[in-house]
């Protein structure tokens, strides 16, 4: 499937900024089953310096300033994508979900070792050990990992609420599993909890999600929203992406931008402004589906 | 350690006689045979020759001198703290060159080491993949900061500078106890307890031939210029400080003073075009280097912290860039993760091929499985470093605290780390007139140059107060100590030049001014003029008040006395007072609220809050004072605090500490007008000084001579005011009759040429106000220049016959009271415009972040 994304994030001041710094996590990236054919990020006013690295975790990352006095700012991504659903591996052949832990802890080969980095806290997913108690009924001895993970997915998606007017992005994770309320952020921080108490490497995507319009109705401009789930790490299978928010494992209406430790690594965009008083925030996102085309 | 019982005298060999090194660890003097270590003795000697007299006079002097330079150690937490002098003992450390020699090697293999390991683990982590470092260890450090890796560093030296905490085994070899690798603090510290140290024993130091300290710091600015982005002259290096409410804020305006670079704070610094820049008075300048003393993760809350406000947002992408370098490299405190040391000497190994020359202390981190057991097992034999910076020592621990601390650990051994204890090497202290052996810890430096590392030899030692202390750290206070690094051959032709090497002063180049310092320099002005102002109201009030011992407020005489006491109500700010609701009583019982004035702390507008406002303010901007003129500011210091620790309880109590006072304030002007260069940050000093002596002019002439009153009233009054004003003889000299208040006016009001008369203030604040810098090539004149103009104009054009005439219905001077009520309000105007045009620091930068956040359900 291919996927025109554009996402817009509009600020407007109450008063004047003079100097702004931004960071964003816009550009989708390459993974298995997903091509990045194009992307842009528009900014306006015209940045004075935009710049672009890949971090730690391989996404691409734009730094822009803006230098001059400015009351708004918009920062439009336009993005197209291929999506080809992957052959997901058999949940109920996969390893016991302890052998996963031990071969993690043990291995030496780069991937596996890359890997780790997700098995450890990290600022967002603080130890919790009330979240890896959460976890265990899913976690009986011996059963095969994506089969339990898939249960904790289940589970998270049907006993927690989701409520966008519950959270912040500064509500810390164990206010979310004691109140069993949050949105998209929030559980697949509680996922990234349970599975690295675990001792199992998963990581936090941000990324976008289809959404069709009920049969027969057109589809709205900018109804689409970011998302957010989490993918764990299986050694000799790789990634494995599981969204708690829908109970869906992630087939072909997902598109991943990018991939970190938690929402601070990956935060589609951040800033630091001089100035500007109050402000408020407007984001749109369409997600659309292309008609099928030969490539180019 | 003031000496103790110094009247005692005290036989040539006391000196040593109760200095008894525990057993089994290594003492810096004595053998454990109990001889003197052969290179101490010439220091024995010395002492003895001095006798215990002659020591304490020695460390009175060490003690002036210390506080002559304000070295302050502000201890966290302690509200008395602000300006607590750093203790240094009298006796260095002494270590010998062929020791030294082994430890130099030691520290720059370390050093290199070190280098590499941050190397790679903001690069390949090539460490990691081999194994030689634990994935976790690293991956789960809150000092390991993702946003820094792949950036790439100036010729591959990230760790520019360094410094290692050191201690002696019992038998003598050195070895670490601690790494400083993101913002080494304390070279500054060493450098002032060798300039100390070598005033108050010259010819001690002199003979013992000690190893120079000046090499280092010129090392280090041939290093930062050398890997600035712009190489050779047009490179610019900037301290950055935490601000003067650091505890080591001394040291940094210490070290920018001696190496000749701009003492910033990141609100002075903006990232524009991708590049550093200083904000200064309607300027930019770019910043190539950055020495900094602010930790790794407040540097920028863009990428980092995001609550920082220590930093400048996009300081990583300006690094990232190339276009600022950073000493060190944002990230290098991981290396200052207390496991690493565990797995140096395979890293050794591995990276440089060579054992490792400096053994650091036995260690175990706890995310090793096959580590964590014999760590829970011999929990109470050990100390315990968390990752977090906590330390927690096994042996003082009760058996509750070590079953939690043993939960805790199992909870997450990744953050835990082991080792063994240690007991630090003893070195001799003076307690009294003796000698006693104290826990020691060396604080040894290091600076890279084009290949390798440079070492300083010496050091800062630091030593616990009590015997049984066994962690020696900053945050504890304790004693300074100076290191001696004693040359193996004397060099005679150093010993002609002693003491003068380490004082050349570095290439210093004149820093701009930033709105923070002329803020800051400003108010200096402005607090130092106000207390001035006061001091002689309040002393010439004394004497009136004196003079009529039995003063009363409703008799006739006591008008003048009255007035003056208003004054100092209106002056101050500190209504009621004289003036408002309860006045009368006060008035009839002056002596409560002026010694309030003159010594409460708590008091706002009065005399303590106004010098302490200016010993503040004047902190603030430490780097920019000379050292005479600091002086002149803790002899300030010292006098406010007699005031306010041991209050007067009477007037003529209150006298004699206010003269010495308006001693040091008359001292403070003067040399900030003869001993600073009349530059930028001068003109904003000097224009505080003369809108406030302006407007406390314009208050005191309002308050005294507007009523009208008896000719023996006004006699009394003008000769009052002359006395404030300090132009009693001019006056005597210059009017033989006339109307008094005419020609009070004529030489206070109107005189151009003298310097205490508003006419001059104003001359002076306009010529200031137009030289100050201009944001563009603007034509016309500044706001401030205008009100300037406009309040000298009224001045000029006031006629005295006719302000002197009073109003019949009211008695009081209308014309007088308009004038000067105008005057007042120009001045205040030109404060505010000074501050709108050139103080508006920009505003804290806010975070952008989305508040909504997403979600698609």
């Amino acid at each position: 499937l291919r996927f025109r994304i554009r996402h817009v994030t509009r600020y407007v001041y109450e008063e004047p900024v003079s100097l702004c710094h931004s960071v964003a996590h816009l550009k989708p990236r390459s993974r298995p089953g997903q091509s990045l054919l194009s992307a842009q990020v528009r900014v306006d006013p015209f940045p004075a310096v935009s710049r672009e690295h890949t971090d730690f975790f391989g996404n691409r990352v734009s730094y822009f300033s803006i230098q001059q006095s400015h009351t708004s700012l918009e920062v439009v991504a336009n993005s197209e994508v291929d999506v080809e659903p992957l052959a997901l591996p058999d949940f109920a052949a996969s390893p016991a979900w302890e052998l996963v832990v031990e071969r993690l802890r043990d291995a030496r080969d780069p991937a596996t070792l890359d890997a780790r980095i997700f098995a450890v806290p990290s600022p967002f997913v603080p130890p919790m050990p009330a979240a890896t108690d959460y976890a265990r009924p899913s976690f009986p001895p011996g059963r095969p990992v994506l089969e339990a993970v898939a249960e904790l997915m289940g589970r998270i998606f049907r006993e927690l609420e989701y409520d966008p007017h519950f959270t912040t992005v500064a509500t810390p994770l164990a206010e979310v599993l004691q109140h069993r309320k949050g949105v998209c952020q929030d559980f697949a921080h509680l996922g990234l909890a349970c599975l690295r108490g675990l001792g199992l490497a998963a990581r936090y995507v941000s990324g976008y999600l289809e959404t069709l319009p009920p049969p027969g109705q057109p589809k709205l401009q900018g109804a689409d929203a970011s998302h957010a789930w989490f993918s764990l790490y299986v050694p000799g299978l790789g990634w494995v992406d599981f969204d708690p928010t829908n109970d869906q494992v992630p087939r072909e209406q997902h598109v991943t931008v990018a991939v970190g430790r938690d929402y601070q690594d990956v935060t589609p965009l951040r800033g630091v402004f001089y100035g500007g008083g109050e402000h408020e925030l407007e984001v749109e996102v369409d997600v659309d589906r292309l008609e099928a085309s030969p490539a180019g | 350690m003031p000496p103790d019982n110094t009247a005692q005298v005290i036989a040539p060999t006391a000196l040593t006689d109760h200095y008894l090194p525990a057993a089994g660890g290594y003492d810096e003097m004595r053998t454990p045979e109990g001889e003197v270590r052969p290179h101490w003795r010439h220091l024995l000697d010395a002492l003895r020759a001095l006798g215990p007299a002659g020591i304490e006079e020695r460390w009175r002097e060490a003690a002036r001198l210390i506080r002559d330079n304000g070295v302050t150690y502000n201890v966290y937490g302690d509200p008395q703290g602000m300006s607590r002098p750093w203790d240094l003992d009298l006796i260095p450390l002494l270590i010998r060159s062929d020791d030294w020699a082994v430890l130099e090697r030691g520290l720059s293999q370390r050093a290199e080491l070190l280098n590499l390991i941050l190397i790679d683990l903001y690069g390949p982590r090539e460490l990691i993949g081999k194994g030689l470092i634990p994935t976790d260890l690293i991956n789960a450090y809150a000092g390991y900061l993702l946003p820094c890796h792949g950036v790439r560093v100036a010729g591959d030296r990230p760790l520019v500078h360094y410094a290692a905490d050191l201690t002696r085994a019992p038998d003598g070899s050195w070895r670490v106890i601690g790494d400083r690798t993101q913002s080494p603090s304390g070279a500054g510290y060493a450098l002032e307890n060798r300039v100390v140290l070598s005033r108050v024993m010259p010819s001690l130091f002199r003979d013992s031939h000690v190893h120079r300290l000046a090499g280092f710091f010129r090392s280090m600015r041939r290093t930062l210029t050398r890997l600035a982005p712009r190489r050779a002259e047009h490179a610019r290096v900037a301290v950055l400080t935490p601000g003067p409410s650091n505890e080591a804020y001394f040291e940094h305006a210490y070290l920018a003073n001696y190496l000749g670079y701009t003492l910033v704070q990141g609100a002075d610094l903006s990232v524009r075009d991708g590049a550093l820049w200083l904000r200064t008075l309607g300027r930019l300048e770019r910043i190539d280097a950055v020495l900094r003393r602010v930790d790794d993760s407040w540097c920028d809350p863009l990428e980092l912290r995001e609550d920082s406000l220590l930093g400048v947002p996009g300081l990583v992408q300006a690094a990232r860039a190339g276009s600022v370098t950073m000493a060190n490299a944002l990230g290098s405190g991981v290396l200052e993760h207390p496991g690493l040391t565990a797995f140096l000497p395979d890293l050794c190994q591995a990276l440089l091929g060579e054992e490792l020359l400096l053994p650091g202390v036995p260690t175990w981190w706890c995310g090793d499985p096959a580590r964590l057991d014999f760590v829970l097992d011999n929990l109470s034999a050990l100390v315990i470093k968390r990752t977090d910076g906590r330390i927690q020592i096994g042996a003082e621990t009760d058996s509750a605290g070590l079953a939690r601390l043993a939960r805790e650990i199992r909870a997450d051994p990744r953050r835990f780390v082991a080792q063994e204890f240690v007991m630090p090497s003893t070195s001799p202290v003076l307690i009294g007139s003796r000698m006693e052996p104290r826990p020691t810890v060396l604080r040894t430096f290091l600076v890279s140059e084009e290949d390798g590392y440079a070492v300083l030899p010496g050091g800062l030692s630091r030593v616990a107060l009590s015997k049984d202390t066994p962690m020696v750290s900053n945050q504890l206070g304790g004693l300074g100590k100076d290191t001696w690094v004693l040359a193996s051959e004397p060099e005679l032709q150093e010993t002609l030049i002693a003491g003068g090497d380490y004082l050349a002063p570095a290439v210093v180049r004149e820093s701009e001014v930033s709105s923070r310092v002329a803020d800051n320099l400003f108010w200096i002005g402005r607090y130092a003029e106000r207390a001035e102002g006061l001091v002689r109201l309040l002393r010439i009030t004394i004497f009136k008040l004196s003079e009529r011992a039995s003063f009363s407020p409703r008799g006739e005489t006591a008008c003048y006395v009255r007035s003056l006491l208003e004054a100092l109500t209106r002056q101050t700010l500190t209504f009621p007072g004289f003036v408002g609701e309860g006045a009368e009583e006060r008035l009839s019982d002056p002596v409560p609220e002026m010694l309030s004035l003159i010594s409460d702390p708590a008091r706002l507008g009065g005399l303590p809050q106004t010098l302490q406002a200016l010993g503040q303010a004047a902190w603030s901007v430490r780097d920019r004072l000379s050292a005479d003129t600091w002086r002149v500011v803790n002899d300030i210091e010292l006098r406010l605090r007699t005031l306010t620790k041991q209050p007067p309880s009477e007037l003529a109590e209150a006298l004699d500490e206010l003269d010495p006072l308006i001693t040091s304030l008359v001292a403070f002007s003067a040399l900030t007008h003869e001993n600073m260069t009349h530059n930028e940050g001068w003109h904003f000093l000097e224009a505080g000084r003369r809108v406030e002596r302006g407007a406390n002019l314009a208050t005191l002439l309002g308050t005294t001579l507007v009523p009208v009153t008896s000719d023996t009233e006004e006699t009394l009054v003008v000769e009052a005011v002359l006395g404030v004003t300090d132009s009693l003889i001019t006056y005597r000299r210059r009017y033989q009759g006339g109307t008094r208040i005419g020609a009070l006016l004529d030489l206070v009001y109107q005189d151009e040429s003298n310097p205490r008369a508003l006419a001059y203030q104003l001359i002076k604040l306009g010529q200031l106000v137009e030289e100050m810098p201009r944001a563009e090539l603007r034509s016309g004149r500044t706001p401030a220049e205008k009100l300037a103009l406009k309040a000298l104009t009224d001045v000029r054009l006031a006629e005295i016959d006719l302000m002197v005439q009073p109003d019949e219905e009211c008695r009081r001077r209308q014309a007088l009271e308009t004038v000067l009520d105008g005057v007042a309000g120009d001045l205040a105007a030109i404060s505010d415009a000074l501050t709108a045009l050139y103080f508006q620091h920009e505003e804290q930068p806010h975070s952008l972040l989305s508040r909504r956040k997403g979600g698609a359900a």
